[in-house]
């Protein structure tokens, strides 16, 4: 399946290879190159590209290219969905997926690797084998390593690996039992011109903290299941309790997952908590324009609105901004043509506003089309939908285990036509 | 590090060589740019001694060092014989890095690679399995030719390994082997035979990889595995997920019948979106002529699950499943998990959506709930907001027109002028698709031709001459327009377009066209050749409509072609010449120049560019590039007819050998009638251990085979209940949920049984099957017995043999009514259910207690208690319908446990009005029973229509005898006395036991009765499996797992005992029948 391995940074450095089958020589990136360059921005670079003896399906990740090589029929989801699994992986040993953290444990990236794909088939992917075979870097870990010459690398195969619950590891122990769960929901949507919603849902996931002792079996149930349309599961749900009951049961994997993540039913009205006003006009054969947005509270169930971020991508003619906020601070890069708004919270007797004037590029057309805004906002203690986790319970361990649920809602991708 | 070096040093003594390394590690991290600072012959001179340094540090700092640099991609191959030096080290991790460095370099090295060869046989026999396994890795990974035969007895023995994981990496080295030496394939089709056998989730899904690497037309292993792999699928991670059901969409492409109607082809939209939440059941019933071959049904109804996958590739390959073999009116529930899969990163939403494009022309409905999810986001990539739009333009339909050209307004308007000029495209083919909106698409982009920007103009007019060439009537304005953007538009494709349009329409407007002419003569030099062509063209249409105004210009124009650069222009141009100016050499075409050129020229179809993609798999690389990739397997057409069901058949009495130590050894004869010898040896010890790990979940472990069973949830629910069964029947008051249970799981296993029976000779090997399962699975602990019977056959050479069973007492002749039982619908059931014993009842057991609660009137009385082998469809004459004045009533033994109490029979009764009146009040009357028989009744039928049928049931207490029951039938007016007497074989209940249990069992057995019956048979049908069939006609039997080939061994449990009082605490009576069979 997965021939070879490619990173490549930004710059189009390729810094690290990695073959699980005959060596492919580094030259069949140029026409992963090339394809960078037709497109012209990263973010348009075709996933599955093709030339004359390989097939390359990339991914683009945290300004890194993720390039894979293969020769035969494979379905490129499969591909992707791993690629992207790397990612994960590298994200979850190294803090942080970059360039400089892949090259300074390129060993420990090689050995991962190694385990993840057998002759380009995945082998272990689930990190919490992963870990048990190869131990994630700690500064202390290093230090005792180099006094003690013991290994990062484990010598007994993880027993998760030949159990039907391969996602938890054996022999967990923990002083204090606890399992955390944060509900965050985000609202994708699209308001138009006019301020009507053209179109609205909610997108939410569980994320679990899970630190238990032992092999604990849950079961999480809600208030208000049936508002839960399409749900995917993480592999510990049984599926069939859900089915039948609308519960949540599982032997929940040791550390940080994401328990489900689901869609709130489109039949539901999604409220929408802010409201933007907003106008922007430039003005016919000159080289100015008007530029003036205010952000106001709707439906926010009484919960203060925080983190208001509000991007705004301007048009190329655009050449310079000069603002006034009378709330946070905003940047606009000359480049990009990037508009920052950092708005803050949302005090309701003062509404945040921003307005100014836009200088243009003299003598070009005037720019068809208004900018649109993308909203980011945050309401703590609220999930909109409505959801709620009735209660969390514990069998097969005799601990009495602290046990949290947090909401949060966020702007998911929230656009506002002007 | 630094201390690492230091140790270094001090060991190796202060050499020059020294000083290199403590300079390069002390200052630089060894996996760093140390190349930079000295030159790479020296570093490597460094790494050497280092490698061959006795501290384990210092050659783990090597090996890391070493590994940065394959890392690189910067060649490390001459430090070959110093790392291959290290592959025993002790130190797993040192192993390991010089495993990656022989993976990489042994290619190159071939013979001092052969050096490491000894090390990784040696490994192979670790007691450690990782070690077992990173070995076999290893050694099929180094990719050397000489070690072939060395790799193919490794892998050989690895897939007989104890351990999953190592099996798991021999399926890996498997297709390792294949790349390398392709001569092999044979052996290595064995290995695979013998591992797709597997019943581990940990080796499913890389054996079928390996299958599909190696043989994927051997189609034929897949058949004994299908139902497991069904069955386990659920359990394999989530990679193996994916191979495993792009595998079975093959399979089920070429072993069932299509269950598409030939109706339904594109238009089924609005149908699939009111049925789609139908039952599966409900349809096949109405549907007559099709039905779905049960094992079909098993894949899709295994498969649904994973949509709920948070594996975006397991989530695609179910839906590519789901569109490409199941009903189409099933296949609406995948666009649900589809659009799910739209919030996840571009590079998902690439693929997902191209597919959905490629589904959403075929069939509108299933994406047109979510068309809102398909709108764009002005940060979306290029890329995906195309797609997005071409899902739209697929979707739109009258109702969502407006919406949709509203929402296309915004595009339109795009900063991403690319994406505006699709969306323009876009609604030329909407405006071609839906004819209502036609003239407000047009009126839109005419409104685009004042746009400022040029590719939106130009576009618009493409499109706008696309449309205008569907419709010619009365668009002389627009064409006037349009001519006067020519002196404003430069975009090439556009102008040529006007001129096109000009051109065909130049007898509509007769006063512009030859101006348009002049002016374009003038700046004909300067034209790009798209639009010299057309000038030509131009030129050539106004000669023959308008010769006097236009001749000279195109002559003009014609000359000026004539000494154009390009030749294509200089060709047309003489061509085009030849063609209209009247010569003496002009030929006889000259005469039709006029027809040529002002034909009716058919209007160009807008059509979407996913349109030719539908022939290639959805979800795979080449439906992805549009290119059939290498290696892909085409999807083959759905057969006309079915081959063969029959050879997915399983012999589940394998499972017996666990159960039974003694008959591990031995084969059963069946088994080996129907399957290869081969096969059967190599059913090995491992597969004990292995059960624990296979069942799906904890709670399954209860039921000891539902892990071999498949380890479905519904086995492991049937085989719970049937654990509870016989504890209940101990303990006299049998709980009322255990009842359920089991009557649920009974339910199931009976209706697949009654199929059987008709299934023909051909199955009666399954049926033999059925009867261990269920055998087993009703379980053991009673204990006593009172009698024994023998029963013997002789067998004779002559062409006939008979077997004698004898049992209890004197036999009863039964009736040899064959007609059919209308208790259930055979036929459906035919259609609906495995014909298998053991893995999993196709409907759960609820859906068919609904169905018995459509044919019985009292619907929830009628049920069971354990799984019979065998329901015999035959029916005994109860009143017949001269005598019954139009009544008629015939019954038979379901052979189910009677719910109106333990020791009664069921007996069903079908009643069936032949006459032209309604009946009314049908009843029991007076009962004249022996002493100590009871009957439970059945509640007064209140009428019965002419024609009409109703089966009832009821039960009766016949004190295990065969006496006779006389009572009276009632009916409003008239009484009959009618009599059941019951054949001695439906007395009795089957039982599971080992054989171990069964031989206690039996020494245990104090008297004998006897009854005795014939069995015949021609002697080429003289199978076990063939009397077994015989005997589980005549009698409700179970068979007990023989080790010995030719000894079937009976059980039964006498329904209802009086003799127990004898026994005190024994609450039921066994009797055993051995049935010898010499031969």
């Amino acid at each position: 399946m997965i021939h070879s391995l490619f990173l490549i940074n930004c710059s189009g450095d390729i810094f690290l290879e990695k073959h699980w089958k005959s060596v492919v020589s580094q030259s069949v990136c140029d026409y992963f190159f090339e394809a960078q360059e037709k497109a012209a921005d990263v973010e348009n670079v075709p996933p599955v590209i093709s030339t004359p003896h390989h097939y390359l399906i990339s991914i683009y990740r945290d300004k890194l290219f993720f390039v894979s090589v293969i020769q035969t029929e494979v379905p490129p989801l499969f591909v992707i969905e791993f690629l992207h699994r790397v990612a994960d992986t590298f994200q979850d040993y190294f803090g942080e997926c970059s360039e400089a953290a892949i090259k300074d444990n390129v060993v420990i990236v090689y050995e991962l690797l190694e385990e993840m794909l057998d002759n380009g088939f995945p082998l272990a992917t689930e990190s919490n084998i992963l870990k048990e075979l190869i131990k994630p870097p700690t500064i202390l870990r290093s230090v005792v390593n180099s006094i003690t010459g013991s290994s990062n690398v484990g010598d007994t195969l993880p027993t998760g690996q030949l159990s039907n619950i391969p996602w938890r590891r054996a022999g967990v122990k923990y002083t204090n039992n606890e399992a955390y769960f944060d509900v965050v929901e985000e609202i994708d949507a699209i308001i138009d011109k006019s301020g009507s919603t053209v179109f609205a849902e909610i997108q939410g996931v569980i994320d679990a903290c899970i630190k238990l002792s032992g092999m604990p079996d849950l079961s999480l149930s809600f208030m208000n299941p049936r508002l839960l349309d399409d749900v995917s599961f993480h592999p510990c749900i049984r599926f069939k309790r859900w089915e039948s009951e609308r519960v949540l049961s599982f032997i929940p994997p040791d550390g940080n997952f994401r328990l489900i993540s689901y869609r709130v039913s489109s039949q539901n009205l999604v409220a929408i908590p802010v409201y933007v006003k907003h106008s922007i006009s430039f003005k016919e054969n000159s080289s100015c324009g008007r530029f003036d947005v205010t952000i106001g509270p709707k439906q926010n169930m009484g919960k203060t609105i925080e983190g208001i971020t509000v991007t705004v991508h301007m048009p190329k003619v655009v050449l310079n901004m000069n603002l006034t906020p009378t709330q946070g601070s905003y940047t606009f890069d000359p480049v990009t043509k990037v508009l920052t708004w950092d708005v803050g919270k949302i005090a309701p007797q003062k509404l945040p506003s921003l307005k100014g004037m836009v200088n243009l590029q003299s003598g070009a057309p005037k720019p068809e089309e208004n900018p649109s805004l993308n909203i980011q906002f945050k309401i703590q203690q609220l999930a909109i939908s409505g959801l709620k986790v009735n209660r969390l319970d514990m069998y097969g361990e005799k601990y009495k285990p602290f046990k949290g649920v947090k909401y949060v809602t966020k702007a998911g991708k929230f656009q506002v036509r002007t | 590090m630094s201390s690492n070096s230091f140790a270094y040093n001090e060991q190796s003594g202060g050499g020059e060589a020294a000083e290199l390394g403590q300079e390069a590690t002390s200052t630089i991290s060894p996996s760093g740019a140390f190349g930079l600072f000295s030159s790479d012959l020296k570093k490597n001179e460094d790494l050497k001694q280092m490698l061959e340094s006795s501290k384990d540090s210092a050659k783990l700092d090597a090996m890391k060092r070493i590994v940065g640099m394959i890392a690189k991609g910067k060649n490390a191959s001459e430090l070959f014989p110093a790392v291959v030096k290290n592959v025993a080290s002790k130190n797993i991790e040192i192993k390991k890095l010089v495993y990656v460095y022989l993976v990489r370099y042994a290619e190159e090295q071939q013979d001092l690679a052969l050096l490491s060869i000894s090390t990784f046989q040696r490994a192979l026999k670790d007691p450690n399995q990782l070690i077992r396994a990173s070995a076999l890795r290893v050694l099929s990974s180094i990719r050397v030719p000489i070690i072939v035969p060395i790799m193919m007895l490794a892998i050989k023995e690895a897939s007989a390994d104890l351990s999953p994981y190592v099996r798991k990496n021999a399926a890996h080295a498997i297709q390792k082997l294949y790349s390398l030496d392709p001569e092999q394939k044979e052996m290595l089709i064995e290995v695979i035979e013998k591992l797709l056998k597997d019943k581990s989730t940990l080796v499913a899904g890389s054996v079928v990889m390996a299958f599909e690497e190696v043989c994927p037309d051997r189609i034929d292993l897949i058949h004994k595995n299908y139902r497991k792999l069904c069955n386990l699928l659920v359990d394999v991670e989530e990679w193996g997920q994916v191979v495993i059901i792009h595998m079975l969409t093959r399979y089920a492409r070429t072993q069932f019948v299509s269950p598409w109607k030939e109706d339904d082809g594109l238009e089924d939209n609005e149908k699939n979106f009111y049925e789609s939440d139908d039952e599966q059941k409900g349809k096949s019933d109405k549907k007559k002529p099709y039905t779905m071959d049960p094992d079909h049904r098993l894949l899709i109804r295994n498969t649904k699950p994973l949509l709920q996958s948070r594996n975006a590739a397991v989530v695609m390959a179910v839906a590519q499943l789901y569109w490409h073999i199941s009903p189409r009116s099933e296949a609406g529930i995948i666009s649900k998990s589809l659009v799910r899969l739209l919030r996840s990163n571009r590079e998902v939403q690439y693929i997902v959506l191209q597919n959905i494009a490629t589904m959403s022309i075929q069939r509108k409905g299933m994406f047109e709930p979510y068309l809102k999810s398909f709108y764009v986001r002005s940060t979306d990539p290029t890329m995906i907001k195309t797609l997005k739009l071409e899902i739209l333009t697929n979707l739109a339909n009258e109702a969502n027109i407006s919406t949709l050209l509203r929402e296309f307004q915004t595009y339109v308007k795009s900063q991403d002028k690319q994406f505006a000029a699709a969306t323009i495209q876009t609604i030329g083919r909407c405006a071609t698709n839906i004819t209502e909106v036609t003239d407000t698409c047009l009126n839109g982009l005419v409104c685009l031709l004042s746009n400022r920007d040029e590719i939106v103009v130009a576009e618009s007019v493409v499109v706008i001459k696309k449309l205008l060439q569907m419709q010619p009537a009365q668009h002389g304005e627009i064409i006037k327009h349009m001519a006067k953007l020519l002196d404003s538009i430069t975009v090439p494709v556009a102008r040529a377009s006007i001129l096109w349009l000009i051109g065909e329409n130049c007898e509509r407007v007769p006063k512009i066209a030859p101006d348009v002419l002049r002016k374009m003569a003038k700046s004909f030099t300067s034209e790009d050749d798209l639009v010299k062509l057309q000038i030509v063209n131009l030129g050539a249409k106004l000669y023959l409509t308008n010769s006097k105004q236009t001749k000279l210009l195109t002559q003009y124009i014609l000359n000026l072609g004539k000494y154009d650069q390009n030749y294509d222009i200089r060709d047309r141009t003489r061509f085009i010449r030849q063609l209209i100016v009247p010569n003496e050499k002009s030929g006889a075409l000259s005469k039709y120049a006029k027809k040529i050129f002002l034909a009716q020229k058919p209007a160009p179809l807008l059509e979407s560019p996913f349109k030719d993609r539908d022939h290639f798999q959805l979800g795979t690389l080449s439906h992805t590039l549009n290119i059939k990739a290498s290696g892909y397997l085409e999807l083959s057409n759905w057969p006309e007819v079915a081959p063969d069901p029959s050879v997915r058949n399983v012999e589940v009495i394998e499972l017996a050998k666990e159960w039974t130590p003694a008959g591990k050894t031995k084969k059963e004869r069946p088994a080996k009638k129907f399957y290869s010898e081969s096969e059967d040896e190599e059913e090995d010890g491992e597969e004990e251990e292995e059960e624990v790990e296979d069942s799906s979940d904890s709670s399954t472990d209860s039921g000891g085979e539902s892990g071999e069973s498949g380890g479905s949830d519904e086995d492991s629910g049937e085989d719970r209940s049937e654990e509870d069964a016989p504890s209940g029947r101990q303990s006299e008051s049998a709980s009322e949920a255990e009842a359920e249970s089991k009557r649920a799981a009974k339910r199931s296993l009976k209706t697949k049984r009654k199929r059987d029976s008709e299934d023909g000779k051909k199955k009666s090997e399954k049926s033999k099957d059925s009867a261990s399962s269920s055998a087993e699975s009703s379980s053991v602990e009673e204990s006593s017995s009172d009698s024994e019977s023998e029963s013997e056959s002789d067998s004779e050479p002559e062409s006939r043999k008979i077997t004698k069973v004898k049992e209890r007492k004197p036999q009863q002749d039964r009736n040899p009514h064959t007609k059919d039982v209308c208790l259930l619908d055979l036929d459906d059931f035919n259609s609906e259910f495995t014909p298998i014993a053991l893995p999993t009842p196709v409907l759960s057991p609820s859906l068919i207690a609904d169905l018995e609660g459509l044919n019985l009137s009292t619907s929830s009385s009628v049920i069971s208690v354990s799984t019979p082998v065998f329901v015999p469809t035959k029916t005994h004459v109860l009143l017949h319908r001269m005598s019954g004045k139009g009544l008629a009533a015939q019954y038979f033994f379901p052979r189910q446990p009677c719910i109106f109490g333990d020791k009664m029979v069921s007996v069903q009764i079908t009643l069936s009005n032949t006459s032209d009146r309604k009946i009314e009040n049908i009843h029991i009357g007076e009962k004249k029973l022996p002493v100590g028989m009871q009957m439970h009744v059945f509640n007064p039928i209140d009428s019965l229509e002419p024609e009409g049928s109703i089966t009832v049931s009821m039960g009766i207490d016949f004190c295990d005898s065969t006496q006779t029951a006389n009572f009276q039938l009632c009916t409003k007016n008239d009484c009959f006395n009618v009599n059941i007497q019951p054949p001695v074989g439906e007395l009795l209940l089957p039982v599971a036991m080992s054989e171990k249990d069964f031989k206690k069992e039996q020494g245990a057995l104090t008297g004998m009765n006897e009854t005795s019956a014939t069995i015949v048979a021609v002697p080429q049908n003289f199978t076990p499996s063939m009397i077994l069939q015989k005997v589980v006609n005549v009698a409700n039997l179970g068979a007990v797992p023989s080790g010995q080939d030719n000894i079937h061994r009976w059980l039964k449990e006498i329904v209802v005992n009086y003799v127990m009082t004898h026994f005190g605490h024994q609450k039921y009576l066994h009797t055993i029948f051995s049935v010898f069979f010499h031969g």
